[in-house]
Protein backbone atom coordinates (compact mmCIF):
# COMPACT_ATOMS: atom_id res chain seq x y z
CA UNK A 1 0.00 0.00 0.00
CA UNK A 2 1.40 3.77 -0.90
CA UNK A 3 0.47 5.56 1.94
CA UNK A 4 2.11 8.92 2.51
CA UNK A 5 4.44 8.77 5.79
CA UNK A 6 1.63 10.92 7.73
CA UNK A 7 -0.74 8.01 7.22
CA UNK A 8 1.45 5.46 8.67
CA UNK A 9 -0.74 4.46 11.73
CA UNK A 10 -3.51 3.63 9.52
CA UNK A 11 -4.34 0.01 10.25
CA UNK A 12 -3.84 -2.51 7.31
CA UNK A 13 -6.65 -2.77 4.47
CA UNK A 14 -7.83 0.96 5.37
CA UNK A 15 -7.85 2.59 1.74
CA UNK A 16 -6.60 5.93 1.38
CA UNK A 17 -9.32 8.14 0.18
CA UNK A 18 -12.04 6.41 1.98
CA UNK A 19 -14.30 7.80 4.64
CA UNK A 20 -12.44 5.47 7.17
CA UNK A 21 -9.54 6.49 6.38
CA UNK A 22 -10.07 10.16 6.83
CA UNK A 23 -11.00 9.27 10.13
CA UNK A 24 -7.58 8.63 11.07
CA UNK A 25 -6.81 12.18 10.46
CA UNK A 26 -10.07 14.36 11.94
CA UNK A 27 -11.76 14.24 15.29
CA UNK A 28 -14.97 13.62 15.00
CA UNK A 29 -17.22 14.50 18.06
CA UNK A 30 -21.32 14.86 18.07
CA UNK A 31 -22.55 16.65 21.11
CA UNK A 32 -26.17 16.81 21.94
CA UNK A 33 -27.83 18.29 25.00
CA UNK A 34 -31.95 18.36 24.73
CA UNK A 35 -34.79 17.89 26.78
CA UNK A 36 -35.53 14.26 27.72
CA UNK A 37 -39.09 13.28 25.73
CA UNK A 38 -40.14 11.63 23.06
CA UNK A 39 -40.08 14.24 20.51
CA UNK A 40 -36.92 15.19 21.05
CA UNK A 41 -35.72 12.02 21.50
CA UNK A 42 -36.61 11.65 17.91
CA UNK A 43 -35.06 14.78 16.74
CA UNK A 44 -31.90 14.15 18.46
CA UNK A 45 -31.66 11.30 16.56
CA UNK A 46 -32.60 12.07 13.20
CA UNK A 47 -30.02 15.00 13.44
CA UNK A 48 -27.10 12.33 14.89
CA UNK A 49 -28.17 9.89 11.79
CA UNK A 50 -27.93 12.30 9.40
CA UNK A 51 -24.22 13.48 10.82
CA UNK A 52 -22.98 10.30 10.66
CA UNK A 53 -24.05 9.19 7.34
CA UNK A 54 -22.09 12.36 5.97
CA UNK A 55 -19.52 10.50 7.63
CA UNK A 56 -19.90 7.80 5.07
CA UNK A 57 -20.85 4.59 7.99
CA UNK A 58 -23.08 2.06 5.99
CA UNK A 59 -26.48 1.84 6.47
CA UNK A 60 -26.18 -0.35 8.42
CA UNK A 61 -24.10 0.34 11.25
CA UNK A 62 -26.21 3.55 11.17
CA UNK A 63 -29.69 1.76 11.48
CA UNK A 64 -27.81 -0.31 14.63
CA UNK A 65 -26.36 2.88 16.47
CA UNK A 66 -29.99 4.70 16.09
CA UNK A 67 -31.76 1.70 17.30
CA UNK A 68 -29.26 1.60 20.35
CA UNK A 69 -29.19 5.22 20.82
CA UNK A 70 -32.78 5.10 20.84
CA UNK A 71 -33.45 2.60 23.65
CA UNK A 72 -31.05 3.54 26.10
CA UNK A 73 -32.51 7.24 25.48
CA UNK A 74 -35.99 5.84 25.82
CA UNK A 75 -34.68 3.86 29.04
CA UNK A 76 -33.70 7.79 30.23
CA UNK A 77 -37.15 9.22 29.25
CA UNK A 78 -39.29 6.25 31.45
CA UNK A 79 -37.41 4.77 33.73
CA UNK A 80 -34.43 7.80 35.02
CA UNK A 81 -37.11 10.49 34.86
CA UNK A 82 -40.19 8.73 34.90
CA UNK A 83 -41.43 11.36 32.48
CA UNK A 84 -40.74 13.80 34.39
CA UNK A 85 -38.67 16.80 32.96
CA UNK A 86 -35.27 16.65 32.61
CA UNK A 87 -31.84 16.60 30.49
CA UNK A 88 -30.13 14.42 28.34
CA UNK A 89 -26.34 15.14 27.55
CA UNK A 90 -25.27 12.64 24.84
CA UNK A 91 -21.61 12.31 23.25
CA UNK A 92 -20.32 10.60 20.52
CA UNK A 93 -16.45 10.28 19.63
CA UNK A 94 -16.69 8.91 16.14
CA UNK A 95 -13.41 6.52 15.51
CA UNK A 96 -12.21 4.10 12.98
CA UNK A 97 -13.46 0.84 14.83
CA UNK A 98 -16.33 2.40 16.31
CA UNK A 99 -18.83 5.13 18.02
CA UNK A 100 -17.47 5.63 21.54
CA UNK A 101 -21.05 7.11 23.37
CA UNK A 102 -21.36 8.18 26.43
CA UNK A 103 -25.51 9.17 27.46
CA UNK A 104 -25.70 11.22 31.01
CA UNK A 105 -29.03 11.95 32.48
CA UNK A 106 -29.49 12.94 36.03
CA UNK A 107 -32.56 11.03 36.53
CA UNK A 108 -33.42 8.02 38.75
CA UNK A 109 -30.22 5.79 39.44
CA UNK A 110 -29.99 2.43 37.64
CA UNK A 111 -31.32 -0.46 39.96
CA UNK A 112 -28.74 -1.74 42.20
CA UNK A 113 -26.30 0.64 40.74
CA UNK A 114 -25.80 -1.45 37.55
CA UNK A 115 -26.97 -1.57 34.24
CA UNK A 116 -29.51 -4.00 33.56
CA UNK A 117 -28.76 -7.20 31.64
CA UNK A 118 -32.03 -9.22 31.37
CA UNK A 119 -32.11 -12.55 29.29
CA UNK A 120 -34.70 -11.96 26.47
CA UNK A 121 -38.62 -12.50 27.48
CA UNK A 122 -40.17 -15.43 27.18
CA UNK A 123 -41.53 -16.05 23.55
CA UNK A 124 -44.55 -19.17 23.96
CA UNK A 125 -47.04 -17.95 21.77
CA UNK A 126 -50.08 -17.79 21.97
CA UNK A 127 -50.06 -17.29 25.74
CA UNK A 128 -46.92 -15.42 26.39
CA UNK A 129 -46.01 -12.66 24.00
CA UNK A 130 -43.70 -10.37 25.26
CA UNK A 131 -44.89 -6.58 24.44
CA UNK A 132 -41.61 -4.98 26.23
CA UNK A 133 -38.58 -5.76 27.80
CA UNK A 134 -36.77 -5.90 24.95
CA UNK A 135 -34.43 -2.71 25.33
CA UNK A 136 -31.59 -3.85 27.03
CA UNK A 137 -30.92 -7.10 25.16
CA UNK A 138 -31.06 -4.68 21.77
CA UNK A 139 -28.49 -2.49 23.65
CA UNK A 140 -26.29 -5.77 24.56
CA UNK A 141 -26.25 -7.05 21.57
CA UNK A 142 -24.94 -4.73 19.36
CA UNK A 143 -22.78 -2.40 21.78
CA UNK A 144 -19.51 -3.43 23.24
CA UNK A 145 -17.20 -1.77 26.24
CA UNK A 146 -20.77 -1.21 28.20
CA UNK A 147 -20.57 0.49 31.49
CA UNK A 148 -22.26 2.61 34.02
CA UNK A 149 -21.04 4.93 36.39
CA UNK A 150 -23.02 7.45 38.83
CA UNK A 151 -21.06 10.80 39.81
CA UNK A 152 -22.47 14.10 41.21
CA UNK A 153 -25.95 13.20 40.67
CA UNK A 154 -25.38 12.65 37.20
CA UNK A 155 -26.00 8.86 35.43
CA UNK A 156 -23.57 8.12 33.02
CA UNK A 157 -23.66 5.03 30.56
CA UNK A 158 -21.24 4.45 28.05
CA UNK A 159 -20.75 2.32 25.49
CA UNK A 160 -19.07 1.15 22.00
CA UNK A 161 -20.86 1.20 18.63
CA UNK A 162 -18.84 -1.49 16.60
CA UNK A 163 -18.32 0.14 12.67
CA UNK A 164 -18.20 -2.24 9.93
CA UNK A 165 -17.07 -0.12 7.27
CA UNK A 166 -18.18 -1.73 4.06
CA UNK A 167 -17.00 1.28 1.90
CA UNK B 1 -50.43 7.84 12.43
CA UNK B 2 -50.95 7.47 8.58
CA UNK B 3 -52.08 4.26 7.22
CA UNK B 4 -54.02 3.05 4.60
CA UNK B 5 -56.20 0.04 4.35
CA UNK B 6 -57.59 -2.45 1.67
CA UNK B 7 -59.03 -5.38 1.24
CA UNK B 8 -56.79 -8.24 -0.79
CA UNK B 9 -57.66 -11.86 -1.83
CA UNK B 10 -55.15 -12.46 0.88
CA UNK B 11 -56.92 -10.13 3.65
CA UNK B 12 -56.94 -6.97 4.82
CA UNK B 13 -53.98 -4.84 3.82
CA UNK B 14 -53.03 -2.23 6.11
CA UNK B 15 -50.35 -0.07 4.90
CA UNK B 16 -47.84 2.49 7.31
CA UNK B 17 -46.92 5.54 5.47
CA UNK B 18 -45.12 6.99 8.04
CA UNK B 19 -41.46 6.60 8.35
CA UNK B 20 -41.06 5.67 12.21
CA UNK B 21 -42.88 3.27 14.95
CA UNK B 22 -40.45 4.75 17.68
CA UNK B 23 -41.95 5.50 21.40
CA UNK B 24 -43.21 8.93 20.42
CA UNK B 25 -46.28 6.90 18.47
CA UNK B 26 -46.59 3.79 19.36
CA UNK B 27 -49.32 3.89 21.41
CA UNK B 28 -51.55 5.92 18.12
CA UNK B 29 -50.02 3.19 16.41
CA UNK B 30 -51.77 0.69 17.94
CA UNK B 31 -54.77 2.56 18.13
CA UNK B 32 -54.74 3.36 14.28
CA UNK B 33 -54.80 -0.46 13.28
CA UNK B 34 -56.90 -1.77 15.75
CA UNK B 35 -59.74 1.23 14.14
CA UNK B 36 -58.54 -0.18 10.66
CA UNK B 37 -59.36 -3.55 11.36
CA UNK B 38 -62.51 -3.13 13.38
CA UNK B 39 -65.21 -4.98 12.63
CA UNK B 40 -63.36 -7.21 10.17
CA UNK B 41 -62.49 -10.51 9.65
CA UNK B 42 -59.72 -12.73 8.76
CA UNK B 43 -55.91 -12.42 7.70
CA UNK B 44 -54.34 -8.79 8.48
CA UNK B 45 -51.47 -7.59 6.88
CA UNK B 46 -49.23 -4.97 8.06
CA UNK B 47 -47.36 -3.44 5.03
CA UNK B 48 -44.34 -1.80 7.01
CA UNK B 49 -42.41 -1.54 3.56
CA UNK B 50 -42.23 2.75 4.22
CA UNK B 51 -41.05 1.73 8.12
CA UNK B 52 -36.89 2.65 8.16
CA UNK B 53 -37.01 2.92 12.10
CA UNK B 54 -38.81 0.63 15.04
CA UNK B 55 -37.66 0.32 18.10
CA UNK B 56 -38.59 -1.93 21.05
CA UNK B 57 -41.76 0.39 21.64
CA UNK B 58 -42.67 0.01 17.98
CA UNK B 59 -42.13 -3.55 18.28
CA UNK B 60 -44.43 -4.10 21.74
CA UNK B 61 -46.78 -1.75 19.98
CA UNK B 62 -47.19 -4.53 16.74
CA UNK B 63 -47.13 -7.16 19.08
CA UNK B 64 -50.15 -5.92 21.24
CA UNK B 65 -51.71 -5.29 17.78
CA UNK B 66 -51.09 -9.02 16.78
CA UNK B 67 -52.39 -10.15 20.93
CA UNK B 68 -56.03 -7.83 20.39
CA UNK B 69 -56.31 -8.86 16.71
CA UNK B 70 -56.53 -12.18 18.21
CA UNK B 71 -56.55 -15.82 16.67
CA UNK B 72 -59.80 -14.76 14.41
CA UNK B 73 -57.97 -12.15 12.53
CA UNK B 74 -54.20 -13.35 12.08
CA UNK B 75 -51.33 -10.95 12.20
CA UNK B 76 -49.22 -11.02 9.02
CA UNK B 77 -45.69 -8.21 8.18
CA UNK B 78 -44.91 -7.56 4.71
CA UNK B 79 -42.10 -5.57 3.13
CA UNK B 80 -39.29 -5.40 6.50
CA UNK B 81 -36.70 -2.94 5.63
CA UNK B 82 -33.74 -3.62 6.67
CA UNK B 83 -33.40 -1.96 10.19
CA UNK B 84 -37.03 -3.22 10.74
CA UNK B 85 -36.08 -7.08 10.14
CA UNK B 86 -33.17 -6.68 12.33
CA UNK B 87 -35.02 -5.44 15.03
CA UNK B 88 -37.24 -8.60 14.45
CA UNK B 89 -33.94 -10.75 14.18
CA UNK B 90 -32.56 -9.76 17.17
CA UNK B 91 -35.44 -10.22 19.89
CA UNK B 92 -36.64 -13.30 18.32
CA UNK B 93 -39.87 -11.93 17.32
CA UNK B 94 -39.39 -12.87 14.22
CA UNK B 95 -40.21 -16.39 14.98
CA UNK B 96 -43.96 -15.38 15.57
CA UNK B 97 -44.99 -13.45 13.03
CA UNK B 98 -45.57 -14.77 9.49
CA UNK B 99 -43.29 -12.39 7.23
CA UNK B 100 -43.72 -11.59 3.36
CA UNK B 101 -41.28 -9.73 1.57
CA UNK B 102 -44.14 -8.18 -0.38
CA UNK B 103 -47.28 -7.34 0.16
CA UNK B 104 -49.90 -8.85 -1.39
CA UNK B 105 -51.62 -6.89 -4.80
CA UNK B 106 -54.62 -7.31 -6.63
CA UNK B 107 -58.35 -6.45 -5.19
CA UNK B 108 -60.18 -9.03 -3.11
CA UNK B 109 -61.40 -12.13 -5.37
CA UNK B 110 -65.53 -12.05 -5.62
CA UNK B 111 -67.37 -15.27 -5.76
Amino acid sequence: MDLPASNAQAAPGVQAGTARHRLFEEQVRIRRCFPAGAMETRAALLAISDSLRCKGLTEDDLSSAELILAEVLNNIVEHAYANTEGQVDLCIDLRANGLYCEVRDHGGSMPNGQAPNPALPAINPPQDLPEGGFGWHIIRSLTTQLGYRQENGWNALSFVVPLTWMD
Amino acid sequence: MDITSSQTAAGLLIKVNEHRIDAAVAIEFKEAVRGAADGLEGTVILDLGNVTFLDSSGLGAVVAVMKLLGPQRPLHLAALTPPVAKVFRLTRMDSIFTIHLHPPCGIKATG
